[in-house]
Parts: C-alpha cells; structure tokens; sequence
C-alpha cells in the first residue's frame, strides 16, 4: 500500500515536470504549423519583402523584422550603460543610508507591468519626443527609449547583485596598491561580475525583442522601414497585437503566425545563447 | 600630465559619469510613479467599483467589470497554474535532484519564462480560441496558466532545496514513507518560501497584458460567465488608454493605479515574508 502511494506521488511529480517541456513542444510545433500555408506561399521572400497590404493579400514580414531588431538595439544602446551606472552606484558609491531604499525601489520598479510603461510613454513621453524631434512622437525612436527604460531596473538590480558577490579582500587589495575607485571597479569588480553582468544583459535583450506592450502604444503600426527613427513603425509584438484579433483572411492569418514563429525563435536563440555562455562560465569557475 | 594625475582624473570622470547616469536613470523611474500615483488618485472614486463599462460620456461608468474579470482570470489561472507547478518543482528538489533531466527541465523553464507573452497568446488562440469559434475566459486562463507554471516550478524548486537534508533523514528514519515525508516535513518548513513564490507569481502574470488580447479577448459588460470574452483590468487600459475619450482615458488610469498598487503591494508583502524567514 506504502509503496504504491510512493509510486503514484513519484509519477505525478513527473508528469507535471513535463508540462512545460510539452508546452514548449506544442509551442513550437503549433506555430510552425499555423505558419506553414504563409511558409509555403511566400517563402524566404516573407522576411525580405516590404510589402505588408492585407487588402491584396500581400505580405511580407521585412517591416516588423527590422522594426523588432531597431528598437531592440535602441533600447539596449542606452539602457545598458546606464543600467551599469546604477548598478556601480548602488554598489560602490551610494552611502549606505539610500544604498538600501534605492536599491530595493529599483528591484519593484522591475515588477511593474510593462502596460504602464507604455500608458506613460504615449501620454507623457512622446510628446517630447515629438517637441525634441519633430515627427508626431509615435516611433522607433519613442519606443526604443521607453523599452530601454523598461529593461533599465532589470539589468540594474541583476548587475548590481553581481557586483556585491566581488570579495571585499579582492576590492581591498587592489585600493593598498593605490588603485582609485575606478581602478577597482574596472579591473576588479567587472572582471568579476563579468558573466552576471552579460548575462542580465542577454536576458534583458530576450525580454525587450518580446515585449509589447510597452512599445505597441507609441509605435504606431506602420508597415514601414525608414531611416527616420521619428516616423511611426512597427515590430513584431505591434504587428501581432494589432492585427491578430481583427485578421480576416487565413492568410493574413497565417502571415501573423509566419511572424509570431520568428519572434519564437529569435528569443529562444538569446536565452540559447545565454544558457551556454552561463553554463561555460560556470564550467570554468567550478 | 602626469599618470597619476590622469588617474585620478579618469576616476573622477567614471564615478560622475555613473552617479548621473544613476540620478538620470531613478528620475525617470520616479517619474512613471509619480505619473501613475497623481492621475490614478485623481481618477479614482467610487464608483469605479460599483458601474460597469460604459460608452464614453456616460456618468454611470466604472470598472466593475474589469475588476471581477481580472479577479476570475488570475483564480482559474492559479488554481490550474499553481498545483502543477508546485508538484513539478517538488520532482526537481525531491526525486530528480540533480539527474540530466531535472536539469533540462530547469533550463525548459527558464526558457518557458522568457518566451514572449504574445506568443504565448497566439498559441493558445490556435489551440483553444479557434477550435471554441470564439474568445473566451478559458482561453486567458489557460495562457496565464501557462506562465505561471515555470515560474512557480522554480520557486518550489529552490525553497525546497533550502529545507535541511537531515530533516528528511530523520523523519525517514522514522519510517515514513517518502510521500508523507515530502509533504507532511518538506511542505511544511518550506511554507513560507512556496507561499511567497506563489504569490509572486499572482503577482507577475496579473500585469500581462499581451497574452490576453486575443484569448480573453475584451467585453465592456460585465459578464461572469468563462465561457465568453472577459474584461482584465490590463486590456480594458489597453483600450481606454488609446481610445480619444477623456473619461474613458481617467478610467484608464484609475485601472493602472489599482493594478499597480495591487502588484507593489504584494511585492512589498513578499518581501516582508522572505526578511522573517531570514531573522528565524
């Protein structure tokens, strides 16, 4: 009797292991198989075509594509340096007094819904963006800053983190050679922090190329590539959480999947990519 | 210049560089809050909490609706997203340990947790919304569900790592079956951690908006009813938020001042719970 309730929890347990392993499956496999009519009828040409005209059944995913590289690489231009700076003030400068509250502020502003972020964004940041700029403030431009503002507590409170694990007889070793404190941050701690601090950066990046809502409200969902950043555009999320509930055609349909399939495999690459750099990294330390 | 001078000089430029690029990055941060708390108190009264949507115009117009449906999402989301994620953390901590498998699982998870939300949407609108023929609460429940399981997975996983080996020596050594020992010895020196996590993760999934766009779908009724499109507070601030309609866009703050403040709230609780357990 003993055994066979042992037996059953053990297998339960198990089973539920598998959940999400199944979800990721299915994941892959349903969107893959929604996306194979657009597959079949636009080929490789959907992710070179800048051709987005549902009218006409015509579509190419070219706009969203680069409108989800462009306001991932904006986001990460700016939020990564500065997120650093936070990080190196919270851990080495700030006086212990405001180290605390500004440091636990930071972690809950990580937890706010990223539809704030938009909200706040399309009411209060683009029109100064529009004031600064010119266009009508909806862009890449906006959305780039708001997603950078977005990922900026996350990479802070993770680097920060990373940077507090550096042994302090290392720190003060380093300041008995005379070193100044940018001497101990730069060739002490960021060595040592070095994978904590790539690493939150990567996950940072998986998060803003996935992130819509921050971006769909100041982005403005215009299939269009333009070397003006002030003009309205669009991404893959924008694109997606525009016009799924409203598509007609299965085409169109099937287009949309087309682009929620190369979202999938974008961010599933960087947490690829991350889990490797991280396990060597481990290998290496271990 | 001498190099030490240049030193110096250099340390001065990086240590303003990071205290500016700190005071920049936090004054932003400040200011969404001070955003979200000035328009949200000014919108807030209440009758948000006795009307349901209404056309933009209307005086009887309130949140009701969002509210309840919100409620009912997160529910359904926890009460199917919560068990299997505690049992799947439980195989990891307790029987996998630290096989193959329960570290590809880990690393499943993980992936699972930085998969987009919207596509985690538009997986389940193929599987649940477009067999059904039409949005339905189920539909957000289960996309919530779906979230919420790796998240809580990890938690369960690492509180129950922290549970002391000889507890378990001990109580086995009593003759306890393994079953009773997890959940009669494990569950409960790990209480705190797994009701922390849990709530963490009510927490998380209450703020997506992108997966229920097109599952739950939206109603601007009030409807208790799962199998139909229901309200969530996030979408319907979706909508007011980029609607032209001044009451509809004040409602839409009230919601994200209710939201936020729900959220922070129950970090700031987390919090309290994890220091407690730390001082015993």
């Amino acid at each position: 009797m003993k055994n066979s309730v042992d037996f059953l929890f053990e297998n339960l347990t198990k089973l539920t292991a598998l959940f999400s392993l199944i979800t990721l499956i299915a994941i892959m496999a349903v969107l893959f198989s929604e996306a194979f009519p657009a597959m079949q009828e636009f080929g490789f040409s959907f992710i070179t075509d800048d051709k987005w005209a549902p009218n006409r059944e015509i579509f190419g995913g070219y706009p969203s594509i680069v409108g989800s590289l462009l306001s991932t690489l904006i986001a990460m231009l700016i939020a990564t340096p500065i997120a650093i700076g936070i990080a190196i003030f919270l851990s080495e400068i700030a006086p212990k007094k405001i180290k605390e509250p500004i440091g636990i502020s930071v972690e809950l502003l990580a937890a706010i819904p990223s539809v704030i972020y938009g909200m706040w964004g399309l009411f209060y940041f683009a029109p100064i963006i529009r004031d600064i700029f010119g266009g009508n403030g909806i862009g890449m431009l906006t959305a780039g800053i708001v997603l950078a503002i977005m990922i900026l507590p996350f990479i802070a409170a993770i680097t920060r983190d990373a940077m507090n694990t550096t042994p302090d007889m290392l720190k003060e070793s380093a300041y008995a050679l005379g070193a100044t404190k940018w001497d101990v941050i730069k060739h002490v701690i960021i060595p040592f922090a070095q994978a904590g601090v790539i690493g939150s950066v990567i996950l940072a990046l998986g998060r803003a190329i996935g992130e819509t809502m921050a971006v769909t409200f100041v982005m403005g969902n215009v299939h269009r590539v333009s070397l003006n950043l002030t003009a309205a555009s669009t991404n893959i999320p924008t694109t997606l959480a525009n016009e799924f509930a409203e598509a007609e055609s299965g085409l169109h349909y099937s287009s949309l999947f087309f682009l929620a399939f190369i979202l999938f495999t974008m961010s599933f690459m960087t947490i690829f990519i991350a889990k490797i750099y991280f396990f060597r990294k481990i290998r290496k330390n271990g | 210049m001498t190099a030490k001078r240049k030193r110096i000089l250099v340390n001065y430029c990086a240590l303003a560089f990071s205290i500016l690029s700190a005071v920049a990055g936090i004054a932003f941060l400040f200011w969404i809050l001070w955003v979200l708390v000035s328009n949200g108190i000014n919108a807030l009264n209440l009758d948000i909490f006795r009307f349901d949507g209404a056309p933009p115009g209307f005086a009887e117009s309130g949140l009701r609706h969002a509210l309840v449906g919100q409620l009912m999402l997160a529910l359904g989301a926890t009460v199917i997203g919560v068990p299997i994620g505690i049992l799947a953390g439980t195989y990891l901590s307790e029987y996998g340990i630290n096989s193959k498998f329960s570290h590809f699982i880990r690393d499943i998870s993980d992936t699972m947790m930085s998969t987009p939300s919207i596509v985690i949407g538009t997986f389940v609108y193929a599987i649940v919304v477009a067999p059904m023929g039409h949005f339905s609460g189920w539909a957000g429940i289960i996309a919530l569900a779906i979230m919420m399981v790796p998240i809580v997975l990890r938690t369960t996983d690492d509180m129950l790592t922290l549970v002391p080996q000889t507890l378990r020596e001990a109580a086995a050594a009593l003759g306890a079956p393994k079953y009773k020992v997890i959940i009669q010895i494990v569950y409960r020196s790990a209480k705190i951690g797994i009701l922390t996590g849990v709530l963490l993760s009510i927490a998380r999934i209450t703020g997506e908006t992108a997966p229920l766009l097109f599952t739950s779908f939206n109603n601007n009724f009030f409807s208790s009813n799962v199998n139909e499109p229901i309200a969530s507070l996030t979408v319907t601030m979706f909508n007011y938020a980029t609607s032209p309609y001044e009451d509809w866009q004040q409602l839409g703050w009230a919601a994200a001042f209710i939201l936020t403040a729900f959220i922070l709230g129950i970090n700031i609780l987390g919090r309290v719970f994890i220091q407690r357990r730390r001082k015993h």
